[in-house]
């Protein structure tokens, strides 16, 4: 277990925490710019929990990327690359350089995660519902193989409305996978439409803990309350846990928060500039 | 066939710690043996197939050799996204067992009916495709898949079939079809649980003085490549056997390897299953008497062909 290095040390920095949430915003929007790709509303509302897991609580070295014993984080909503991406860079699995390859003829950075290609990619994702089976299965293999490790599966809400992803909740909690967390973006927003009046998700925590899981409500914005219960999992309730994570589609940007056109919108070079200022980059 | 799996599976996981067992709630019994024997190996996975197929990928992608199991349809068109994106894509060994190939359920309906699985699966960039044609070819299959690394889909038919082999198959190897008869007159290429058809075919036509060549033609993919390009080189007719569709199984898989390599067959046939779901009740027997797939219907399309030259 020595090569497993956690990014910080078991306090909770949370004031570098948000600082680096916001450097790795002001990542995504430059990339969204540069390559003028979708998703950056749906990038930016998942930051502050990719920052908590790459940051603070997944034990991973990225000098080895394929260690059995590593913590998994599958990003399950896969249209939230970017957030992956630039994680990842920052966090040394692959030069930050290549970040501007991102969605180029050629590259490794497609606009979803790729199978086998790119360092500290567990999982192609892009198609929704597909994390969260595949998480259990390295859970299982853990088991099987007394290899201890955990697994984080970041679902979009719009996600849930997929059938696999209620199968593998039932699955997990028949299995006991304690060592599964998801966390489940809630930003009230799908690709079209608020997810809500699209299919019926609220209570949305209650159907967690309705089909087995510790499910609690969380600030997707705080990012040292979502480290700390993140770095708890598993958390001595014998259940798979579920966080929902009460998030601002495009947040971070006032521009951008809470406005859908940002699903498919990408930035100007003026909207940049004032992006990075908000963000306190400038 | 599938009592053949379940014991070879047992052995397997005895002798190999990497062997998991995936059920979709079916097999009652079936798997008793092994899960006596490796519990923490076994799981009942539900009737949730898209699920148990991303699980048996996590599993395959953390070093473990899934085997996942149940009834065709629902093992392969159900969750063939699963198979696709989860398995195929990230390259992931997981065998894939389906029971009930082509018509074997024919009395269940066309819900359990899986003539297009092949059509399916061969499709799948990294899928290997074994449809074997006796409880031998079941054991060996399955022993060669969990020694290598890709997908695998192997396509059972039920239980209880004639077997063809005298015994193991020690010279199994994927992607290798298995000649059984020599002849002259006529090649018959069967894949899957058509076997013991072509058999009784052979037979009849030998009846009316005709030499048939048999072949066990396990593997649709990848296929075998020199077996093809004898058998089309020496034979004036060559047919393939299958029960799934024309449309995309062993048969088409055969037309396209012929137009792909430039080869002009003198005469090539294609039995196989229509266009169309089957509605009718009845067993098997039944089923493919009505489609004209039984033995004594194929040898007499053989013999009509031969006649017309």
């Amino acid at each position: 277990m020595n090569a497993i290095i956690r990014a910080s040390s078991n306090r909770i920095d949370a004031a570098a925490l948000e600082r680096q949430a916001a450097l790795l915003r002001g990542k995504i929007i430059e990339m969204s710019h540069a390559a003028q790709a979708a998703h950056l509303a749906s990038s930016l509302s998942c930051a502050d929990i990719v920052s908590a897991a790459y940051w603070h609580v997944l034990n991973i070295d990225p000098r080895e990327p394929k260690h059995p014993l590593r913590d998994r984080f599958i990003l399950s909503k896969g249209h939230a690359a970017a957030a992956l991406y630039a994680a990842l860079a920052m966090r040394g699995f692959f030069p930050v350089e290549e970040l501007d390859t991102y969605c180029a003829d050629g590259g490794r950075l497609a606009e979803h995660p790729p199978a086998n290609l790119l360092p500290g990619v567990e999982a192609a994702t892009g198609s929704l519902g597909h994390g969260l089976p595949l998480g259990c299965g390295m859970a299982l293999s853990g088991r099987i193989k007394g290899e201890s490790f955990r697994i984080f599966a970041l679902l979009s809400d719009g996600e849930n409305n997929e059938g696999s992803v209620w199968e593998a909740a039932m699955f997990a909690a028949a299995q006991r996978l304690e060592n599964v967390c998801v966390v489940v973006d809630y930003n009230k927003w799908q690709a079209t439409a608020r997810s809500n009046e699209t299919l019926m998700l609220a209570p949305l925590a209650d159907k967690w803990t309705a089909f087995g899981w510790d499910a609690r409500e969380i600030d997707g914005h705080d990012v040292g309350a979502l480290a700390e219960a993140m770095q708890r999992v598993p958390n001595g309730s014998g259940k798979p846990v579920a966080l929902i994570a009460h998030t601002v589609k495009g947040k971070g940007v006032s521009f951008m928060e809470d406005d859908n056109n940002w699903h498919y919108r990408a930035p100007t070079s003026e909207e940049v500039v004032k992006a990075r200022k908000e963000l306190g980059l400038a | 066939m599938r009592n053949a799996f379940a014991d070879e599976l047992t052995k397997l996981g005895d002798e190999d710690s990497r062997v998991v067992m995936l059920s979709g709630d079916i097999g009652n019994r079936l798997f008793d043996k092994f899960k006596a024997k490796h519990s923490a190996r076994f799981f009942n996975c539900g009737v949730a197939e898209a699920n148990m197929m991303g699980v048996a990928a996590g599993m395959a992608m953390n070093g473990l050799r899934p085997v996942a199991y149940t009834i065709t349809p629902f093992i392969t068109t159900r969750c063939l996204e699963q198979i696709r994106t989860d398995v195929c894509y990230h390259e992931a060994p997981v065998t894939i067992v389906a029971v009930g190939a082509g018509l074997a359920y024919a009395g269940l309906g066309p819900t359990h009916h899986a003539c297009e699985d092949i059509a399916f699966l061969r499709s799948l960039p990294n899928m290997v495709v074994i449809c074997p044609g006796d409880s031998f070819e079941v054991r060996a299959a399955l022993r060669a898949s969990l020694q290598q690394d890709n997908p695998v889909y192997i396509r059972l038919g039920k239980k209880g079939e004639p077997v063809v082999h005298k015994g193991p198959l020690a010279d199994f190897a994927i992607g290798k079809a298995i000649t059984i008869a020599r002849g002259g007159d006529v090649c018959l290429l069967s894949t899957g649980n058509m076997l013991p058809e072509a058999v009784d075919a052979a037979h009849e036509l030998a009846k009316q003085g005709i030499s048939t060549e048999l072949v066990s033609f396990h593997t649709v993919k990848p296929l075998d490549q020199c077996c093809l390009a004898d058998v089309f080189a020496r034979f004036p007719l060559v047919v393939t056997i299958e029960e799934h569709s024309r449309i995309g199984g062993f048969g088409a898989a055969v037309a396209e390897w012929l137009v792909d390599t430039g080869f002009t067959p003198r005469r090539f046939i294609r039995f196989g299953t229509p266009d169309a779901f089957f509605k009718q009740s009845g067993e098997q027997e039944f089923a493919r008497e009505a489609l004209g797939l039984s033995a004594h219907q194929i040898a007499a399309t053989i013999t009509t062909a031969l006649r017309q030259g």
